[in-house]
C-alpha cells in the first residue's frame, strides 16, 4: 500500500513546488553531467533535496537518492512515509555516541549500488546570514573511499526565503538550482584543501544580487 | 454589430498577422547558411512562438468570459507578483506579511472586481493593504531597512495586482449602446499595447540609429519609439469599430496607451538595472519573465480605465 501511493505523492509534491516556486535548473556550460554522482548543495530547507530532484532529468532522478538526518525523517510516521518511501532517502544518525553506524558507511554502499546522492555537507541547516556554514568532514571521508565518483557542486537559491525555519505557509518566489562542473578530489589531497576547494566551488555558483540569476 | 462578430474579426486578424510573422520567421531562418545560426532571428523565432501560445490563452479566456478572463489576469497577477517579490530584499520578519500579499490581498482584489464591488476595489490596496502591511511587518519586531521593505512590498502590490487587475477591470464598466461588448475593450488595450512594443522594436531594428534612453534601455531608439508610437496610434484608430469611441478619439487613447506603456517600459527596466538583472524571469521563451511583457500594459491600464469610466461610462 505504502509503495502504490508513494509514487503519485513523489508526483504532487514535485508538482507543488513547482507551482510554488517555478524552480528552474542552469546547468554547466558543458551540459548535465551525466553519469553518478554526489551533488553536494547549500543546505537551509527541508524542501532542498526536492527542488534538486525536481530539476534532475527523469532518467538520472530515479537512480538519485537524498542523504538525511534520521532523527528529524523518523520523527513521525509522516515524516517517515515521505522520507523513506517518497524519496527513498538514505537515512543516517548524525549522533556520534548513540549511532549504531558509520555514516560513510552507509552512503559507500549505496554508491556501490550504483545510485546517485544527493549531499549536504554543512550537516545542518543554515539558519545564519553567512551564505554557507563550515563543511562538516563527511564529504572528504566519502570522497577518499570512493574517490572515482564525480562530486558536483549545487547551488539552491531561495529557497531559505520561501519557507524560512518555523514558518509554515511558503512564500512563492523564483528558485533556481545551479549545477557546477564535476570534481574530484586529488590524490594525497588533505582534509582541509579538499573541503575548502569543494567549498569555493559552491560558493561560485551563489548569486551576487537578492533572488538574481547570479 | 455583435460583440462575436467582431471578436471573431479580431481573431481573424490576429491570425493573419501571427501566420505572416511565422512565415517570415521561418524564411528568415531558412535564408541562413546551412548548419549556421543567428541569435536574433532565434529570439524572433520563439518570440513568435511564445505569442501564439498568449494569443490563444487570451483568447480561451475570452471564450469563457467574465471568469476567464478573471482568472487569467489572476494568474498573471500571481506570476508577476512572485517575479518582483523574488528581487526585493526583504526579510524573515516580512514573511506574514507576504504571506498576506499572495494568499489574501491579491485574491481578495479579483473577488472583489468579480463582485463588481468598483468602490473597495479602487482603494482596497491603496489604502488597506498600504496601512494594514506594514502593521503586520512591524509586529516582528525587526527595523533593518524597515522603510525599504515595506514600500518594496507595497510598490509590488500596486504594479503587480492593483495596476493589472485594471485591465478586467474594464468589464465592470456601464458604457450606454456598448452593452455586452466590454471584453472588446480589454482586446483594444492589450493589443495596442502590444503593437506598440512589437512596432517599435520593428522600426528601431529597421531604422534605428539614436539611442533614446542608453543608461536604462539600449536598445531602444528614437526612430523606434517615433514610428512605434506614431503606427500604433494610427491602428487604433482604425480599430475604432471595436470600442465605443470614434475614430479620432480612438487614436488619441491609442496614443495615450502608447505613451504611457513606453514610459511604463523604462520604469520597469530601471528597477531590473538597480537589481543587475537582465530579464524579469524566464516564464516566457524569448521574452523573459511575465513582467517583461506586461509591463507596459500596467503602466496604461488603470489610466485607460478611468478615461474610459469618467467619458464613457454611467457606472
Amino acid at each position: 500500500m505504502r509503495r502504490v501511493i508513494a509514487k503519485p505523492v513523489a508526483a504532487a509534491i514535485v508538482v507543488f513546488a513547482r507551482a510554488i516556486t517555478a524552480v528552474r535548473a542552469i546547468w554547466p556550460n558543458e551540459g548535465i553531467p551525466q553519469g553518478q554522482c554526489v551533488y553536494f548543495a547549500n543546505h537551509s530547507s527541508h524542501g532542498d533535496f526536492i527542488l534538486v530532484w525536481a530539476v534532475l532529468p527523469p532518467s538520472l532522478r530515479r537512480r538519485t537518492r537524498p542523504v538525511a538526518g534520521a532523527e528529524y525523517w523518523l520523527k513521525s510516521s509522516i515524516n517517515r512515509f515521505i522520507g523513506r518511501d517518497v524519496f527513498d532517502a538514505v537515512l543516517i544518525e548524525r549522533d556520534r555516541d548513540k549511532r549504531t553506524r558509520d555514516p560513510i558507511e552507509a552512503m559507500a554502499e549505496v554508491i556501490d549500488s550504483g545510485a546517485s546522492l544527493i549531499l549536504f555537507p554543512e550537516g545542518t541547516r543554515n539558519q545564519t546570514d553567512a551564505q554557507l556554514l563550515p563543511f562538516k568532514s563527511g564529504l572528504f571521508h566519502l570522497a577518499s573511499i570512493r574517490p572515482d565518483v564525480q562530486l558536483v557542486p549545487v547551488w539552491i537559491n531561495n529557497l531559505n526565503r520561501v519557507m524560512p525555519k518555523g514558518e509554515i505557509v511558503p512564500i512563492p518566489l523564483i528558485c533556481t538550482v545551479t549545477f557546477g562542473d564535476a570534481m574530484q578530489i586529488e590524490a594525497g589531497e588533505n582534509k582541509e584543501t579538499f573541503l575548502d576547494r569543494a567549498r569555493r566551488a559552491l560558493l561560485d555558483l551563489s548569486p551576487k544580487h537578492p533572488g538574481g540569476d547570479q | 454589430m455583435n460583440a462575436n462578430s467582431d471578436l471573431w474579426m479580431l481573431v481573424l486578424g490576429i491570425f493573419t498577422l501571427l501566420v505572416v510573422s511565422s512565415t517570415i520567421g521561418y524564411l528568415l531562418q531558412r535564408r541562413l547558411p546551412a548548419g549556421q545560426s543567428n541569435a536574433a532571428i532565434e529570439n524572433l523565432n520563439a518570440r513568435i512562438k511564445a505569442w501564439w501560445i498568449m494569443v490563444i490563452l487570451i483568447g480561451l479566456a475570452f471564450l469563457a468570459g467574465r471568469v476567464g478572463v478573471l482568472l487569467l489576469f489572476g494568474f498573471c497577477s500571481f506570476a508577476a507578483l512572485r517575479e518582483f517579490i523574488t528581487l526585493t530584499d526583504t526579510k524573515r520578519a516580512d514573511h506574514w506579511a507576504l504571506a498576506a500579499a499572495f494568499f489574501v490581498v491579491l485574491p481578495l482584489q479579483y473577488w472583489l472586481l468579480w463582485e463588481r464591488q468598483y468602490g473597495i476595489f479602487s482603494i482596497f490596496i491603496p489604502i488597506y493593504a498600504f496601512l494594514l502591511m506594514p502593521i503586520i511587518s512591524v509586529l516582528r519586531g525587526d527595523t533593518e531597512r524597515f522603510l525599504i521593505r515595506i514600500a518594496e512590498v507595497q510598490w509590488a502590490l500596486m504594479i503587480c495586482v492593483f495596476c493589472a487587475s485594471h485591465v478586467p477591470a474594464l468589464l465592470t464598466l456601464t458604457i450606454p449602446g456598448y452593452e455586452g461588448r466590454n471584453v472588446l475593450l480589454i482586446a483594444f488595450l492589450v493589443i495596442i499595447v502590444q503593437l506598440s512594443d512589437v512596432l517599435q522594436y520593428v522600426w528601431g531594428k529597421l531604422f534605428g540609429r539614436t539611442k533614446i534612453a542608453p543608461s536604462l534601455s539600449p536598445s531602444k531608439t528614437v526612430e523606434g519609439f517615433v514610428g512605434g508610437v506614431v503606427s500604433a496610434t494610427l491602428i487604433g484608430a482604425a480599430l475604432w469599430w471595436i470600442t465605443p469611441f470614434t475614430p479620432f478619439q480612438a487614436g488619441v487613447l491609442a496614443l495615450v496607451i502608447t505613451m504611457m506603456g513606453f514610459f511604463g517600459g523604462l520604469v520597469m527596466s530601471a528597477i531590473k538595472r538597480d537589481r543587475g538583472v537582465k530579464d524579469w524571469g524566464n516564464l516566457i521563451e524569448g521574452h523573459g519573465g511575465l513582467i517583461d511583457r506586461l509591463d507596459s500594459v500596467v503602466f496604461s491600464a488603470p489610466i485607460f480605465f478611468h478615461i474610459v469610466r469618467y467619458w464613457w461610462s454611467v457606472t
